[in-house]
Order: structure tokens, then C-alpha cells, then sequence
């Protein structure tokens, strides 16, 4: 077997079959990691010794002929995922001290399901960024060019899984940050509905956009850990309480009457010709297979990124108020007084990124301009959720490009943050509405990757994984590997 | 509206952050650019649009009143950067 193109569904057959072991099959990713790493840089902590004993643990529950579909499957999480006793640093100097005291669920969830931690992926500082150069750790390469970014905020995760240094891994989604880097790496990354996975231990950026998804090689092994992972947890209030179906059970549904939505404000100018030319066969490919597709509008498209860059940073502002060098995380030395503590603490430990959206997160909050902007992009907010539910009505789900490009250069768009923003143009309207989206390899314009970008209605998880399947099943973008991790 | 020096000055209290002098210039920029940015939702019509804070209009979840949580103090306190006695320590605030 290969391990570099290998899916979860066929390691996790493997290991039942004890055709390979899961200790095995730890070693040697911690091998590929080892080997290609050091230049990729898409792990902030690897935790061989654990992953290890956890391997042979599983082993031995194999051994008996029990355990589950994941049990000895090697998973690697977004370093904004708390693991009790595990560095988590979130990307960042403020937390690049900071062990874990407890697990976030969705981290207990995966291990519950048997899986091997084998690190803690590198990310965009706070998971604010779209190309992970925000990191404290320093930027994340693409492996299919390193000179190109991987996309963020989980360009640690995707960037591992498109080289095979893990099948699969963890990340978050608060305006892309799961689809962006897995259209630009190669894979697929899926961002559940909001509240479907557990925040609970899952660091916050915007705790009304936050949602942990998935990084994989197929829609069949998203559905797998998916399922494993989701679920109702008390310890988060906006964790929503509804059964968490069998997504592997609607895999292979006929597509056959699907209505496919292509609103023209995903199409057009702002897409790159060969961004839009892999989008268009990815479609007829679709077709081909029983879809039918219809344009349609989603008139306040255009605004989706204006309001988030209220909404995001107004809620990072006060989520990151927390970090004050007083329980935990970054201290500075020798403090005068306390506000000297607080200030000096806050503004060594983050980066400029980070300290730009507080700000502008404190300005929109601010006594005088509150109705002004944030209330003002909540209003805007409905409007999009509008747009989507009207839409929603006509089809069934609904799709255009991930990105309106492929992987840019390092260092190309760090000094401009709106040009930076806009590389989420597509992602961050799904966030703003609570929707599920998915993004799967759809083809690659001058050797990079292009992501088709499939969004659904809430908790249409099942729908767009079957979409994503049946799509798979037909093409083998998905099998591709670059050629230095092959 | 363009940001000045001490709107920046007074953000950054406000956000107990503390900016060198020679990167304040570039927030200004970097600020003010956002703010021109997000200036585009003043054309939307919001007028009989209700804010919406929740994706799924959810409202806060109750539980009863109990005691569901142990104490791990010292546990939480083994990561703090000081303690004593099993308090955190900050630099003297009452004279």
C-alpha cells in the first residue's frame, strides 16, 4: 500500500485485516514527518513517544478482533484543539508556553473512536489568517510548490495530509479556514453546520463562526471521522442537540435530480481563468452524473467579507481579552504595575495580525460606534442567511469555486490585509449563515490545485459528502499526490 | 473616516495592547483601510431587518443549578506563570 495516497478507509480496512499494524503504520508517518518536514514545517509539536503507545494499545485491541472503524488510525490536530498534557499553542508566542490542563471534546470524541495522536499541526496565529504566514511557528509551505503557500488558518493540517505525513487531521472554520487550505493543498476539507462538532477546549477566534471540520483525501473518510467526532456536548452552549446520522450510510446515493445551484456572483471576473475552467468540468462532470445544475442568485454576496471583518474581529476582541499573562500563557518580565502586566503581556505575546483585528474588534464594540458596525453587519448577517434560505428553496445544494485562486506566493499579500481577506470571498458567507460546506479536489491550473466548493443547507453534512463521494468515485483528483511525497 | 495617531493610541489602551512607536503609522494605515472597507455595509437596506446573532436563531441553554465540576486547582495552577498559596499572583494593586 502507499501510504502517501492512502485514504482512512483503506488504512482502517488494513488494519483490521492485520495486514499492517497500526504501530506500523505510526512509524512510518512519523518516518515521512522526519523526512519532509523540516521543510514543509506543517507541525508545531510531534508526539512520537505517545503515538506510539497509543499505537500498540490499539493493536492489541485489534488483536482481539475489537475496536472500530479508526481504531489505530493516526490523526494529527490543528494546535487550537486543547490535548490534556500536549502543547497547544494556537500558533502563537502567547500560548507557546502552554501545556493543555484538559481535552477539547472533539479531540476526546477521536479518541474515544480508538485514533493515534500523532501532533499538533501548525496554524495561522489564532486561526487569523489565510495562508498560515501568521504563524509564531513560522509560515507553512504548499507541497505541491514550496514556494506557494498552503492556505489557512489550518495550513499545518492540509499541508500534512496533501504530502501523506498523516491521512487525516483536524481543523477549524471560522471564514474558510478548513476549505481554503484544503482547495490549495490538494484534499478535502469539510466545515460543518455551526454547532455540530463541540467547541468545548477549541480555542476561540469568533464564537459565533467557529466550527472544527475536517481535512482528508476523500468525502469518505470526512464522513468516517465526521461522524466520530460530531455530536451533542453539554459543555458547549451552542452545541446543537440532534442526532448525528450515518454519513457513510448516504455515500453512494444516486445523484440522479440533484439541483445544483450556481449563484453568478461565484462565477465571472473575480475567478482566474483556470480556477474557472477545472470549476466548469468538475461540473459537467457532475452532470454527467444525474445533476442538474441552475443559476442562481445570491444577491448580497459581495458584502459577506465586509461583515465578517466586523463580526470576527468584534468577537475576537473579547474572546482574546482572556490572555492577560495573569492564569496562564505568555507573562512579560518584570511588570511595574498591573495594567503594565496586561499591556505588556498582551502585546509581546501577539502578532501584528492578531493586535490588528482586536483592534479593530475594540473600535466596532467602542461606546459611540456599537449600532454602527456591529450591530449594522448583524443586520447584514440575516440578509446573507437570506439569501441562502431563498436559495434553498430551488436547489438542493449549491456550488462554485473554493478560492478565486490557486496557492499564492509566500509573502505576497502579507502587507495588504484586504487583498489577504478576499482570498476567503467564497468561504466566509457559509460561516456568516451556520451552513455545512465542503471543498474537494476538482482539477489543478498550472499544477495547482483547484477546489470545487459545495455548500448545503444546515445539516445537509450527509448531502454534500454523497455529492463529494459520488464526484470521487468518478474522478481521481483526489488520489494525487505531488511528486516529491509520493 | 481615516484614523489618526491617537485614535490609535486610545484603541490600543482600550485593548490593553501597547504599540512601538515606530508601528503605530502602519496601524493607522492598516486600520483605516479596514474601517474604508467595511464602510460598504452602509449602503445595505437594514432598515426592517432584525440582527441575527445565531445562525440557527438559538437562544442560551439552562441547566440546572448543580455542582457538576471538581476542584483541579492545582491542577489548572501547575501552567500559571506565578502562584502562592494557591492564589495567582499579580504585582501589588491596593497601596
Amino acid at each position: 500500500m502507499q501510504i502517501a495516497s492512502a485514504t482512512l478507509a483503506e488504512l482502517a480496512a488494513a488494519l483490521r485485516a492485520r495486514e499492517l499494524s497500526s504501530d506500523e503504520l505510526t512509524r512510518a508517518y512519523l518516518g515521512r514527518i522526519e523526512q519532509h518536514d523540516p521543510r514543509l514545517n506543517s507541525f508545531v509539536t510531534v508526539t512520537g513517544e505517545q503515538a506510539l503507545a497509543q499505537a500498540s494499545a490499539a493493536d492489541a485491541i485489534l488483536g482481539r478482533g475489537e475496536g472500530g472503524p479508526l481504531t489505530g488510525i493516526p490523526l494529527a490536530h490543528k494546535d487550537i484543539f486543547c490535548t490534556d498534557g500536549v502543547l497547544t499553542t494556537c500558533g502563537s508566542r502567547m500560548l507557546a508556553n502552554f501545556t493543555a490542563p484538559y481535552d477539547a471534546t472533539a479531540v476526546a470524541n477521536l479518541q474515544a473512536a480508538g485514533t493515534v495522536l500523532l501532533g499538533k499541526t501548525n496554524m495561522d496565529e489564532f486561526a487569523m489568517g489565510s495562508s498560515n504566514e501568521t504563524s509564531h511557528f513560522g509560515a507553512v509551505r504548499n507541497p505541491w510548490d514550496t514556494e506557494r503557500v498552503p492556505g489557512g488558518s489550518s495550513g499545518g493540517s492540509a499541508a500534512a495530509v496533501a504530502a501523506g505525513l498523516v491521512a487525516a487531521a483536524t481543523g477549524t472554520d471560522t471564514g474558510g479556514s478548513i476549505r481554503q487550505p484544503a482547495a490549495l493543498c490538494g484534499i478535502t476539507g469539510l466545515k460543518p453546520t455551526y454547532g455540530r462538532v463541540s467547541r468545548y477546549g477549541m480555542i476561540a477566534f469568533a464564537s459565533s463562526l467557529d466550527q472544527g471540520g475536517v481535512l482528508t483525501r476523500s468525502a469518505e473518510d470526512a464522513a468516517l471521522l465526521l461522524g466520530a467526532m460530531a455530536g451533542f456536548d453539554p459543555r458547549d452552549s451552542t452545541s446543537v442537540d440532534t442526532p448525528v446520522p450515518d454519513y457513510a450510510a448516504t455515500l453512494g446515493d444516486d445523484l440522479a435530480g440533484l439541483r445544483i445551484g450556481l449563484p453568478r456572483e461565484y462565477f465571472g471576473d473575480g475567478v482566474d481563468a483556470g480556477v474557472g475552467t477545472a470549476i466548469e468540468a468538475a461540473l459537467a462532470e457532475l452532470r454527467a452524473l444525474g445533476a442538474e445544475t441552475v443559476e442562481i442568485s445570491l444577491p448580497n454576496s459581495h458584502l459577506a467579507v465586509p461583515t465578517y471583518y466586523v463580526i470576527a474581529p468584534a468577537e475576537c476582541s473579547a474572546n482574546l481579552a482572556r490572555f492577560d499573562g495573569v492564569r496562564y500563557g505568555h507573562r512579560c518580565d518584570a511588570p511595574r504595575d498591573l495594567e503594565d502586566l496586561y499591556k505588556r503581556s498582551r502585546s509581546e505575546g501577539f502578532g501584528p495580525e492578531v493586535k490588528r483585528r482586536i483592534m479593530i474588534g475594540t473600535y466596532a464594540l467602542s461606546a459611540g460606534y456599537y449600532d454602527a458596525y456591529y450591530l449594522k453587519a448583524q443586520r447584514v448577517r440575516r440578509l446573507i442567511g437570506d439569501d441562502f434560505r431563498r436559495a434553498f428553496e430551488q436547489v438542493d445544494v449549491i456550488a462554485g469555486p473554493t478560492a478565486p485562486t490557486t496557492a499564492f506566493r509566500l509573502g505576497e499579500r502579507v502587507d495588504d490585509p484586504i487583498t489577504m481577506y478576499l482570498s476567503d470571498i467564497f468561504t466566509i458567507a457559509a460561516n456568516l449563515a451556520g451552513l455545512p460546506g465542503v471543498s474537494l479536489p476538482a482539477g489543478f491550473a498550472d499544477g495547482l490545485p483547484v477546489g470545487l466548493q459545495l455548500i448545503g443547507d444546515h445539516f445537509a453534512e450527509g448531502r454534500l459528502l454523497n455529492v463529494g463521494h459520488r464526484f470521487q468515485q468518478a474522478t481521481d483528483w483526489h488520489r494525487k499526490v505531488p511528486q516529491a511525497y509520493a | 473616516m481615516p484614523l489618526e495617531r491617537a485614535d490609535i493610541e486610545n484603541i490600543a489602551h482600550l485593548a490593553r495592547l501597547e504599540l512601538d512607536e515606530a508601528d503605530v503609522a502602519s496601524y493607522a494605515r492598516h486600520l483605516s483601510d479596514i474601517l474604508a472597507f467595511v464602510e460598504q455595509l452602509d449602503a445595505a437596506d437594514t432598515a426592517d431587518t432584525t440582527p441575527m446573532a445565531h445562525p440557527l436563531d438559538a437562544v442560551q441553554r439552562l441547566r440546572p443549578d448543580e455542582v457538576s465540576e471538581s476542584d483541579r486547582r492545582e491542577h489548572f495552577q501547575a501552567i500559571a506563570p506565578a502562584v502562592e498559596d494557591g492564589l495567582y499572583l499579580v504585582p501589588k494593586v491596593i497601596e
